[in-house]
């Protein structure tokens, strides 16, 4: 009986995860990102961060547009991406496991390593003001 | 009694001889269907192919590339043509078993570098194509498929969508 009860939790769980993953606003990844940082996040910060290139061939803006909030750009293929900041893209900063996945793969491209939480908050910090 | 038992028998025996009819003729219909589309296009892709593949490129067709190639491409995504396109493994190993059960029987030698644009296939499909036509703004880039597939962003390319932009 415990064992049925704990399969369909477990069942639950798989249903509701992807619902769970989606009830994530900008704000409140934001604030996690600085909480994990242990500092407040920086706009300005973000914003220099999102503009310069780090060492390698490409910055964020490279894709995303000097204004993240218009339509961006594939540098190699040429494939339109939406816009970053929220402003421009409602959906976007909505599923953290989304997040993580582009951070991951974006920060590599650009710095050749993955980024802080510091550098995310910030990042973020500046996404959420721009219009 | 008798009579209404042997309608029944009757209808029944109707039936038992229409069910395997209508499942041949289903099998039929839906083997006209794939071979037609596996043809044209390949088999349609998976959403979480379209997703995460058609985010940076459009999705390319599973049959233009053979296994060996499908193989060396999804074990390196972290280093993809430049760029860091890594999955979590669930994914990784989800899609690499729909690319390798659906992969070119045209193309059996891998192209340079895994690239589709390198292959004697995509050269073969595209002989008809002049410079001037891939220099046009509107294409630029062989990896730019939506330019004149009109619906290669839902990984589809049957040559009844191409409309090359002037």
């Amino acid at each position: 009986m415990d064992r049925k009860i704990l399969h369909f939790l477990s069942y639950l769980g798989l249903i509701l995860s992807p619902v769970l993953a989606h009830a994530v606003t900008p704000h409140e990844q934001l604030a996690a990102y600085a909480k994990a940082a242990g500092v407040p996040a920086n706009p300005a910060a973000g914003q220099q961060f999102f503009t310069e290139k780090h060492g390698k061939d490409w910055s964020c803006a490279t894709c995303h547009s000097v204004n993240p909030a218009a339509t961006g750009k594939h540098a190699t293929t040429g494939k339109a991406i939406t816009a970053l900041a929220p402003a421009g893209d409602a959906t976007r900063f909505t599923d953290v496991a989304k997040t993580e996945k582009w951070f991951k793969r974006n920060c590599n491209d650009v710095l050749g390593r993955e980024c802080s939480a510091s550098e995310k908050a910030n990042l973020l910090a500046w996404l959420v003001t721009v219009k | 009694m008798t009579h209404a038992t042997g309608k029944f028998n009757m209808k029944s025996s109707n039936k038992r001889l229409a069910i395997p009819w209508i499942g041949a003729l289903t099998l039929a219909c839906s083997a006209w269907i794939g071979a037609a589309s596996a043809d044209s296009n390949g088999a349609p892709p998976p959403a979480a192919y379209l997703q995460e593949c058609g985010s940076c490129h459009a999705p390319f067709g599973a049959k233009m590339l053979p296994v060996a190639s499908w193989r060396a491409v999804m074990s390196s995504l972290d280093k993809h043509f430049g760029s860091d396109a890594s999955m979590d493994a669930p994914t990784t190993k989800a899609l690499t078993q729909w690319l390798v059960a659906n992969p070119s029987r045209k193309v059996t030698t891998r192209p340079p570098e895994d690239r589709i644009t390198k292959s004697t296939y995509f050269a073969r499909k595209h002989s008809e194509i002049s410079a001037a036509v891939w220099a046009r703004p509107a294409v630029k880039s062989q990896v730019n498929c939506t330019a004149c597939h009109t619906r290669a962003a839902e990984g589809s390319y049957s040559e009844r969508e191409i409309v090359i932009p002037k």
